[in-house]
């Protein structure tokens, strides 16, 4: 198994720095482009996630991004050591947002599930927060050359 | 990103080109809120033909924009969607609300 980790300061300039690191280390897995643009999404929605929930907006917040590849199999893992989750139920309903005051759409949870084969959300309030996501990639690929 | 408004007839269009994500919708935000405070256009063309990204952040914002054009009686039309940027809204739910046209001048040959 092949795995990267990183660290970043919740800081809103290293989303998209995120993305493109994510999606350079699932490119090995020949994925499509419609396949690394939904992986980018979903990466960018548990990173904004940490930003504006967990830390809220405070830029010394800490983030670790872990992604693994296991066969064809991407598993993301974006943990932070912020506030928490009170209620993970009703912060994964479409539309929920704890801050519509900032123009929240509560559509994360919805867009990392709809984008992944599975979402796993642990959370600790006080602790921090972990979102696992998995995601089998370069299906097209396989099917292909079979 | 960049955002660049051109003021016609019919209405203002944006165009937005990079990424829109919770960093950058600060900027979409601001340049068109200031725009639209001047009260010389009430239609939004939004064209995104250029755009590489979004996420929900974009969905928020666009909401946040679309209320104001609302509130203020206009309408808001948006082109040159890419597949998955069309996803992204279907999701949120803005293809519900919102037109879509191929191009600007359909979009403003729309709002006539």
């Amino acid at each position: 198994m092949n795995y990267m980790k990183m660290e970043i300061p919740a800081r809103s300039e290293n989303e998209s720095f995120v993305r493109v690191v994510v999606a350079a280390f699932a490119a090995r897995l020949d994925p499509t482009l419609e396949e690394l643009n939904e992986v980018k999404t979903a990466v960018s929605e548990a990173v904004t996630n940490c930003i504006i929930h967990a830390y809220d907006n405070i830029e010394e917040g800490i983030i670790m991004i872990t992604v693994s590849l296991d066969g064809n199999k991407l598993s993301l893992e974006i943990e932070d050591y912020g506030k928490g989750i009170m209620d993970i139920e009703q912060a994964r309903e479409p539309l929920y947002t704890e801050k519509p005051e900032l123009e929240r759409a509560g559509m994360g949870f919805s867009i990392m599930e709809n984008f992944m084969d599975e979402l796993f959300v642990e959370s600790v309030p006080g602790k921090g927060t972990r979102v696992t996501m998995i995601r089998t990639l370069g299906k097209k690929h396989t099917w292909d050359s079979h | 990103m960049q955002v660049k408004l051109i003021r016609r007839k019919n209405g203002l269009v944006v165009r937005l080109n990079g990424e829109l994500d919770h960093h950058t919708a600060t900027v979409f935000r601001e340049v068109i809120d200031k725009e639209l405070s001047k009260n010389l256009v009430h239609n939004l063309v939004v064209n995104f033909e250029n755009l590489t990204f979004m996420d929900s952040s974009g969905i928020g914002a666009i909401l946040g924009r679309y209320r104001q054009v609302k509130a203020k009686g206009g309408k808001m039309v948006f082109c040159g969607l890419s597949e998955h940027i069309k996803k992204i809204m279907q999701l949120g739910g803005l293809l519900t609300i919102i037109p879509v046209c191929s191009d600007e001048n359909k979009a403003l040959a729309s709002l006539l």
